[in-house]
């Protein structure tokens, strides 16, 4: 089935008890064959056919303040259109899951693959999964649910797949039965909700100086417990599906001395490319990074630490002349540990839940100025620019130079583009 | 007809304590309609100075539950809990009987969250839409909406030495647009007929469907009047016929309260600031259009009201 298919089979899986959406390719099939599970009374979801993607997050807002388990999905110009309404989801700490068909934003217009809008929310406060294929991109909406609506998390999760090529691209895909979904999930007791009329509450308040940087804070200390739940999620996913995951996969890196890193489809491509090196006797490696938000720095930089030269493939710029995304974030991730628990007081502030700062990663070496892994930032695949085998090929060879010579030359390229 | 000794002894669902200016037309509208609700409620509003001067964390002025999520979107974030209310109700996870409202000012309901509100309407969600129009966006510091009528002086339609009539257009009629999205209940009214305000707003509730009821309720500042005298401009608009006071049940349309005597605009412009200038020499041209479409208008409301509605037959 198709990566779209997958997705709209996990939804009616989970069967939540509102869906508000709006259609956009690539996402519009998402929407059309769930309205057909509406339609033959397969889930029992009340489906809200809103007169665009503002008003699908708006009411998926609305929906989950009252209690219900919310989803909408959307791509592109769409996400863009509810950017404003991403950030009051996070704020007031609502558990919605979204799938995300990622495409390229306007201008020009383009309907292809590529990841700038969901970086352009990269910092809204939602977690961020990304998958590499259709079967992943069904694995991962059934544990985003459990994700973020684990007690210590309530956040928002997207769960974002490549635009045509995952979400149209033909696959088989190993589903699990309703029941075990079901079960996995499990049923849902909101918090607070706006429908218990005996209790009122008032969502959405007006803060001053004198609460909102409390209130940011506390959104920012949630985010912090988020990766040790993915795992644990991921692991108990595995229990069930013979399929575990867990912050990113590190393919072939044990021993590599040099790597690619990649969000989604393409992270396939360069484990191919990884495989044929292999067998030439190359050491190289891939690290495919699944949870992007929030952004599991110390742990990325510590599977890369043994790796001498690193390029960093964006399919999105940021147009700051810094390179790409992921690029920036890995960049910064190598230079001190970001959970610094001797640093941190615990007195003062409660402890950090489940940080992902480990006191050993200091000690690896990997943050030491000299010995700080070589890396560069490849933008590829812009507008659905096809990236191939061969092209990943070249950025091996190239990644093997700055190994032996420690000299990286121009730190960001464009691959695959016409100059 | 609503009883005052009995409406009186119902609990105050939003409470006073809150930081609306004294004389503030909007919290007046909102008493007289949560007191005409009978079963529990639930409240979204769009951002605006209702929103902000009533939910000052960690205060709240609202007894009842109450979610603010943005400015365009009240309509929205509304149909997305009445949908969830639905969902569950259908699962059996609630039992209650619920209505929802939804409060927007005119500017985030006129204006930028004019598509929400039309889609939620078009859709036929069960919520009552209050519009408590003080025709202008009063919380960002009086700038002209599409519902500020023609002549009023505001940050963004000022009188100054070449335009010297304030707003040059005239206002939006958001009310009879609400009508032509043919859903069961449309009414205008304003908060000193606090009689006819809550006997609409009864039949809004009572509707299956939605429900759109348009409040004239007067920013003091805005519109420069003294606090004491928001609820006798109400009055003044009704009697002018600047604001008639009507409905539109299942297509038909109805004037509620129709005037004794029709007063001159002059008698709703005059006590107002935001005027003034319409009444200095060379702008006496102005005043005559505003009362020749005053005029205009509330003929071809009367029209609509005679033959039950604009070539609209009613539902059987
Ligand atoms: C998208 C967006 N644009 C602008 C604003 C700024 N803003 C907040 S309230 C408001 C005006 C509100 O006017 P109205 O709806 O008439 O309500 P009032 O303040 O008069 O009660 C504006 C422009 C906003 N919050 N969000």
């Amino acid at each position: 089935m198709t990566g779209n298919e997958a997705v709209a089979e996990a939804m009616r899986q989970v069967n939540p008890d509102v869906v508000a959406a709006y259609p956009i390719t690539p996402q519009t099939e998402i929407v059309q064959i769930f309205s057909t599970f509406v339609a033959d009374g397969l889930v029992k979801t009340e489906f809200v056919t809103v007169e665009s993607e503002h008003s699908a997050m708006s009411a998926t807002i609305g929906a989950a303040a009252a209690g219900a388990r919310a989803m909408t999905a959307t791509s592109s110009q769409g996400f863009a259109l509810m950017w404003e309404m991403l950030y009051i989801a996070a704020g007031l700490r609502l558990p919605i899951v979204m799938p995300v068909v990622n495409r390229a934003l306007s201008a020009p217009i383009n309907i292809h693959c590529d990841h700038s809008d969901t970086m352009g929310a990269r910092d809204s406060g939602w977690i961020q999964i990304f998958s590499e294929n259709a079967q992943e991109a069904y694995d991962n909406v059934i544990q985003a649910v459990r994700i973020a609506e684990s007690r210590d998390v309530l956040l928002p999760a997207m769960v974002c797949m490549d635009g045509f090529i995952v979400s149209h691209g033909m696959e088989s895909v190993k589903l699990l039965k309703d029941e075990e979904v079901r079960g996995f999930i499990g049923g849902y007791e909101p918090a607070y909700s706006l429908l218990d009329v005996d209790h009122p509450i008032t969502v959405g308040a007006l803060d001053f100086a004198d609460w909102y940087f409390e209130h940011k804070r506390q959104e920012a200390a949630a985010e912090v417990p988020v990766a040790e739940v993915v795992r644990r999620v991921g692991e108990e996913y595995g229990k069930l599906s013979g399929r575990s995951y867990g912050l990113f996969e590190a393919y072939r890196l044990d021993d590599a001395e040099v790597a690619v890193v990649a969000l989604g489809s393409t992270a396939g491509t360069a484990k191919a490319v990884v495989d044929e090196l292999r067998r030439e006797g190359v050491r190289a490696g891939v690290l495919k990074i699944r949870l992007y938000r929030p952004f599991p720095g110390d742990e990325i930089v510590r599977v890369l630490s043994g790796v001498k030269a690193i390029a960093v493939l964006d399919r999105s710029d940021t147009f700051s002349t810094m390179g790409g995304p992921v690029f920036i974030d890995i960049k910064a991730s190598m230079y001190a540990p970001i959970y610094d628990d001797s640093v941190y007081d615990d007195s003062v502030h409660g402890p950090v839940r489940g940080s992902t700062h480990d006191r050993d990663a200091r000690d690896t070496g990997a943050r030491d100025t000299t010995q700080r892994p070589v890396i560069v930032n490849y933008i590829y695949g812009l507008g659905g620019r096809d990236i191939d085998l061969e092209q990943i090929r070249k950025v091996y060879e190239r990644l093997q130079a700055i190994a032996t010579t420690g000299e990286a030359g121009q730190c960001v390229s464009y691959l695959g583009v016409r100059e | 007809m609503a009883n005052l000794r009995e409406l009186s002894r119902k609990d105050e669902l939003l409470t006073g304590g809150h930081r609306a200016c004294a004389g503030c037309g909007a919290p007046v509208a909102v008493r007289q309609v949560l007191k005409a609700v009978d079963t529990p409620v639930v409240v979204g509003c769009a951002t605006g100075c209702l929103e902000v001067t009533t939910t000052i964390y960690p205060y709240s002025a609202w007894n009842v539950p109450f979610i603010h999520s943005a400015f365009e979107n009240v309509a929205a974030t509304v149909s997305g809990i009445e949908a969830a209310y639905r969902s569950l109700k259908r699962q059996g996870r609630i039992q209650r009987d619920i209505q929802f409202v939804a409060f927007g000012g005119d500017g985030g309901t006129y204006d930028i969250g004019f598509q929400a509100l039309s889609g939620a309407m078009e859709r036929g969600h069960d919520m009552v839409y209050i519009c408590y129009d003080n025709q202008a966006y009063m919380n960002t510091g009086i700038q002209r909406s599409s519902a500020t009528p023609r002549g009023a002086a505001t940050t963004t339609s000022p009188a100054g030495r070449v335009a010297t009539g304030g707003k040059s257009q005239y206002r939006k009629d958001l009310t009879a647009v609400m009508a032509a999205h043919d859903i069961p209940y449309v009414a205008q009214t304003t908060i000193s007929h606090w009689n006819d305000l809550i006997t609409k707003v009864r039949k809004a509730f009572a509707v299956e469907g939605p429900a759109f009821v348009n409040i004239l309720a007067p920013c003091r500042l805005g519109w420069q009047i003294d606090s004491a005298d928001s609820i006798e401009i109400c009055r003044k608009a009704v009697d002018t016929c600047f604001w008639p006071l009507y409905e539109v049940e299942n297509g038909v349309w109805k004037i509620t309260v129709k005037p004794k005597e029709k007063k001159p605009i002059t008698e709703w412009l005059r006590p107002q600031g935001r005027f003034r200038h319409l009444f200095k020499p060379g702008n006496e041209k102005i005043i005559e259009e505003i009362q020749a479409d005053v005029d205009r208008r509330w003929e071809m409301l009367q029209k609509r009201c005679e033959v039950g509605g604009a070539g609209m037959m009613p539902r059987e």
